[in-house]
């Protein structure tokens, strides 16, 4: 047992998936660099000295070529792994994203594999609004993919190591505020190593995690905002209202079940996300609930969202934009007290 | 050396372009360990005579694209310093009222359109700037600035196309720096990038681009022929950053001697001997040094003073308001 961050737990499932499949290859821009920077958050840092360059492929600035060779390797039996350096310019490969991979096993009835993995940060770090976004929702809407949106360097490995054995392709979005052992200090000091096992182990898309428990509300959140709302449900505690925070850490699929079986325990249901409100992951998330858990209900369900504005620069724009501890807060402690 | 051709009044006039676009970066810079300017930077140190070079050939309602790496363009087209030190402080009299930082630095009332920060982002834009002139039966041009970079990417190949195909009025300028981000450019691009110009037709052509007056006249020709309506050209200027990729990058993945070969070729003190020579005197240019210090203080006094946008303020500007008849 050893703790390691969450771009050292993604470098260890790399590693580990490519000396157990040599179809496992990497793919981006200033991924293999001798002397670079291991990408852009230094999660491939060393991976090229080892396997080098034919498996840790160097590309042109060419997200659509990036993308798309990873579709075209998938296809020929080999096991990409490719990333884009912020998940803003996953928007670049659009059409092999959404046209060509979401929809080639579809396409050929089923004949054709694409098991390939694209990497893609998220968040907002005052880099105005080309740099910043957080973008699942819209490629949860593309049916084809899987996302994985691991908040934990535990989670980040078991979920890349599924994601590479997985027959299909999957998208792993990490936060950039969460790569660090203490995460970047805007986030707030978190210790953001997680004990990681010696042992192989992987884990299936699908099940979620209750964070906290509690009985007072529901908080489904993600990455980021879902350490924003342990925090919350932290000092919420001490007034003693109860969160229960839960962690689906796959949006596709999604597990429906344990979060159902927390608002039957809450009555209550609050989604907070990082992505702006509307049409976000937690309006399709909050539809599944006011469809089939409708009678758990004692409330409305309420979301927490980034406002509806592309990301603001300036750090006073983008912390009243992105939601804060305080907002979490505010909004959790009315809805226990029956006030929204 | 510097070739001879150009006047030497504009000579002057572009050393002192290029000053304020150094002081200005060394200046950000420190602001930047200080936690002063926040987000991130990529700065222009080293590339300055191609902005000023460009920027000198154009006119002040001609428009520029921009790229991550845009102070230098900015400052070069007329962006006032005060405004984009605010921006850069993240102040609401910054030039984007705080919302675009460094990476969307920009100023549409002297033709630059907000800096944009996805490579090759600015191609196709630029060639829709362009039909927009010729619809309109203008004669203005934009010079678009995109790096070694950008000329792997897709929207730059189909941008560069449909402006030759079209004859529309755009100078191309890339500025090739040899590194992108830490990939050097011969593991990307298997040929020269002024040679791709033959694939569209149209001309292509390579400068020092640490020689202001070689970037000015070069920069001059391609921009005749775009408002004559010829179409546009493609401006290769060889130069190099002598700084990191962006802020904390220490450049490891560049040979020590190469940044000390590039560094004996700075542009600047280039452009310094030259106007020495040419008969400029020691004292006037100390004074184009002076005056440069003096406005990038008085930008910093009027950051510093300025206030920070309302939270609310981040609501503002999302969409077009209003309809025209
Ligand atoms: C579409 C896209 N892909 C990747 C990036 C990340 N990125 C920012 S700058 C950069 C390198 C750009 O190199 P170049 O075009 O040569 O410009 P330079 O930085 O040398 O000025 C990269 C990869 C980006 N901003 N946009
Ligand atoms: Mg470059």
């Amino acid at each position: 047992m050893k703790r390691l961050s969450i771009a050292e737990a993604l470098r260890e499932a790399m590693r580990e998936e490519m000396l157990r499949d040599e179809r496992v290859f990497l793919i981006g821009e200033d991924i293999g660099i001798p002397q670079g920077f291991g990408g852009a958050f230094t999660v491939t840092l060393g991976l090229s000295d080892e396997f080098g360059h034919e498996r840790v492929v160097d590309t042109p600035i060419s997200e659509k070529a990036i993308v798309g060779a990873a579709v075209g390797a998938a296809m020929m039996g080999m096991r990409p792994i490719a990333d884009v350096q912020y998940s803003d310019f996953l928007f670049c490969a659009a059409d092999e994203i959404i046209n060509q991979a979401a929809k080639m096993t579809y396409m050929s009835g089923g004949t054709v594999k694409v098991p390939m993995v694209l990497r893609a940060p998220v968040g907002a770090t005052n880099r105005g609004a080309q740099h910043a976004q957080s973008p699942e929702g819209f490629f949860m809407h593309v049916p084809g993919w899987k996302v994985a949106v691991p908040a934990t360097a535990y989670d980040a490995k078991g979920l890349l190591k599924t994601a590479v054995r997985d027959e299909g392709p999957v998208l792993i979005f990490e936060h950039k505020r969460l790569y660090g052992k203490g995460g970047r200090k805007e986030a707030g000091g978190l210790d953001l190593t997680s004990g990681i096992p010696d042992e192989d182990y992987c884990i299936p898309f699908g099940q979620a995690v209750v964070r906290r428990e509690g009985a007072d509300l529901t908080i489904v959140a993600t990455l980021l905002m879902m350490h924003r709302s342990l925090a919350a449900a932290d000092l919420l505690a001490q007034e003693g209202i109860n969160i229960e925070v839960i962690d689906p850490r796959t949006l596709v699929p999604f597990d429906n079940e344990t979060m159902l079986a927390s608002v039957a325990k809450t009555g209550k249901l609050l989604i907070v996300e990082e992505d702006n409100l509307t049409g976000g992951w937690g309006a399709e998330v909050a539809a599944r609930v006011a469809d089939s858990g409708f009678d758990l209900l004692d409330a409305p369900i309420k979301r927490l969202a980034s406002y509806d504005v592309p990301m603001p620069f300036a750090p006073v724009l983008e912390n009243f934009v992105v939601p804060s501890v305080d907002r979490i807060i505010e909004l959790a402690r009315a809805m226990v007290k029956g006030k929204v | 050396m510097i070739s001879p051709s150009t006047p030497p009044g504009l000579l002057l006039r572009m050393y002192r372009d290029m000053i304020r676009i150094r002081k200005f970066e060394e200046k950000v810079y420190l602001l930047f360990l200080e936690g002063k300017v926040l987000g991130t930077i990529h700065q222009y140190q080293g590339q300055e005579a191609v902005a000023v070079g460009v920027c000198s050939a154009l006119r002040r309602n001609d428009c520029i694209t921009s790229t991550h790496r845009p102070h230098g363009h900015c400052i070069a087209k007329g962006v006032p310093l005060d405004s984009m030190m605010a921006e850069l402080f993240a102040k609401s009299t910054g030039c984007c009222k705080a919302k675009g930082g460094s990476m969307h630095m920009g100023d549409i009332s002297v033709g630059a359109v907000p800096a944009i920060a996805i490579v090759a982002g600015g191609v196709t834009l630029a060639a829709g700037m362009g039909l927009a002139y010729k619809l309109q039966r203008s004669d203005r041009v934009v010079a678009c600035f995109f790096g070694d970079g950008a000329v792997n990417e897709g929207a730059f190949h189909e941008g560069a196309n449909l402006a030759a195909i079209k004859k529309l009025p755009v100078v191309f300028i890339c500025e090739n720096n040899f590194y992108a981000a830490s990939t050097p450019m011969q593991l990307t691009t298997p040929v020269g990038i002024a040679e791709r110009a033959a694939a569209y037709g149209i001309p292509g052509v390579v400068v020092d681009g640490n020689d202001v007056a070689a970037v000015y006249q070069a920069t001059v020709t391609a921009v005749a022929r775009a408002r004559r309506g010829e179409g546009p050209t493609l401006i290769e200027c060889q130069t190099y950053r002598t700084v990191g990729h962006s802020r904390g990058d220490a450049g490891t993945y560049r040979p020590k001697e190469e940044v000390e070969l590039w560094k004996q070729r700075d542009p600047i003190e280039r452009l310094r001997r030259s106007l020495i020579a040419d008969g400029a005197a020691e004292n006037e240019i100390a004074a184009i040094e002076a005056e440069a210090d003096r406005e990038i203080e008085t930008a910093v006094a009027f950051a510093e003073s300025s206030l920070p946008p309302q939270p609310e303020d981040a609501l503002l500007h999302v969409y077009g308001e209003g309809v025209t008849p």
